[in-house]
């Protein structure tokens, strides 16, 4: 009895099902679970919003240039790496792209138009590269990499004209402080890395 | 009688659940990110788990509340980077000395200048507050624990220290009265007296 039962416990190890690692399921589809996948994945949340923040900070031009670089430039990531799997996840890059922009929110600083539509091409190529490679196995499908970069899309534009419209004082010291917050567990987050947690 | 009718347990009960049990589990939903919602939690709950650090954060609020603009904007700005500095050299296993020491100082001092309203440069505030500041992060850097988000550990813990400014400059308002600007040099006084006994307690 005993020997039939262990041959069945190793039969039912080899013929469990694959795990979906990497993607969020939400049920309604892949559309949507590429939509789930960038709110719920805190480096590519973070960068967003950080990137967001120094857009509304820049003004109306400089939020309209990223509004648009930042979910093609992340679409044209997307599809590179869902050929390009062999990627990886490369956390201390995607780490490092939202600890610059929270920096660069704390600081205000004053960076060109054209300056804040360059990060936000290289932030997106950056985590859409990581997004393609890593959102399913083997990549990510066209649905999913389209939910996510719709993701990127409507982040981009709320939180770009909610700072765009803010008057001068506290909110936009509140700005800064929310750059800080993210540059700071950017830092944390270096450490977690570098000690390989 | 009895005896015949009693259930018999298979011997090999064990081996054939630990089958079913293979067999059960659905796919796993699991990303590279584990332990999100712990890790947020786990990381706002840390920095108020420790009166030292809550009082010394909830000071320098006031302190920036004291100081007036721009320093009641800079200090909450500069403070989550370079405590996070700190967090970075704990996490490096680069020692600094006097660790806990340096977490109940900061609190007398920090204490002493709400109650005192002293009113340094700009600079110099930076330079109190980011000083002592590592101390907290290079303390609280080294007690992040496993096993959960790193990323949104850290950020739950950034959240949670910047929102103990905000308290201290909240309750820093108060200033606007007369008895409320006694009422925020009391509680300076009050920090620094826990601060003096978190320090006897940590050279003791």
């Amino acid at each position: 009895m005993k020997a039939p039962a262990w041959r069945l416990a190793a039969v039912a190890a080899l013929a469990a099902p694959n795990a979906h690692a990497h993607l969020v399921e939400t049920g309604f589809g892949a559309f949507y679970d590429g939509l789930a996948h960038v709110v719920l994945t805190p480096a590519d949340l973070l960068v967003v919003l950080a990137l967001a923040l120094l857009a509304g900070q820049r003004g109306t031009t400089a939020a309209r240039y990223a509004l648009f670089a930042l979910p093609l430039a992340w679409l044209a990531g997307c599809l590179v790496g869902a050929g390009w799997t062999a990627v990886g996840a490369l956390p201390l890059w995607t780490t490092m792209s939202f600890l610059l922009a929270g920096v660069l929110v704390a600081l205000d600083a004053r960076i060109r138009d054209a300056g804040v539509a360059v990060l936000a091409v290289a932030g997106g190529m950056l985590h859409g590269l990581v997004n393609g490679a890593t959102m399913g196995p083997p990549g990510a499908s066209a649905l999913a990499l389209g939910g996510a970069t719709t993701a990127v899309f409507c982040l981009m534009a709320i939180v770009s004209a909610e700072v765009t419209a803010m008057p001068a004082g506290w909110p936009r010291i509140a700005v800064r402080v929310g750059g800080s917050w993210i540059a700071a567990a950017g830092l944390l987050m270096l450490g977690w890395l570098a000690r390989g947690g | 009688m009895m005896k015949a009718f009693a259930p018999q347990r298979p011997r090999a009960t064990t081996p054939a659940l630990f089958a079913v049990l293979l067999l059960a589990p659905l796919a796993a939903l699991a990303h590279e990110e584990t332990g999100q919602a712990a890790g947020f939690v786990a990381g706002l709950g840390h920095p108020v788990s420790g009166l030292d650090h809550v009082l010394a954060m909830v000071a320098v609020g006031l302190w920036g509340a004291v100081l007036g603009a721009p320093a009641i904007w800079v200090l909450p700005v500069a403070f989550p980077l370079v405590m996070a500095f700190g967090g970075l050299m704990g996490l490096l296993g680069l020692p600094l000395p006097g660790v806990e020491a340096g977490i109940a100082v900061s609190a007398v001092v920090l204490g002493a200048m709400v109650l005192a309203e002293v009113r340094p440069p700009i600079w110099l505030a930076a330079v109190i507050v980011a000083f002592f500041a590592v101390f907290h992060g290079h303390a609280h850097g080294r007690e992040l624990p496993e096993g959960t988000s790193a990323l949104l550990y850290s950020l739950g813990f950034v959240v949670a220290t910047g929102l103990l400014h905000a308290s201290g400059i909240l309750l820093g308002t108060a200033r606007r009265w007369a008895g409320g600007r006694q009422a925020v040099r009391v509680a300076g006084g009050g920090v620094a007296l826990a601060g003096l006994f978190f320090l006897w307690r940590a050279v003791a």
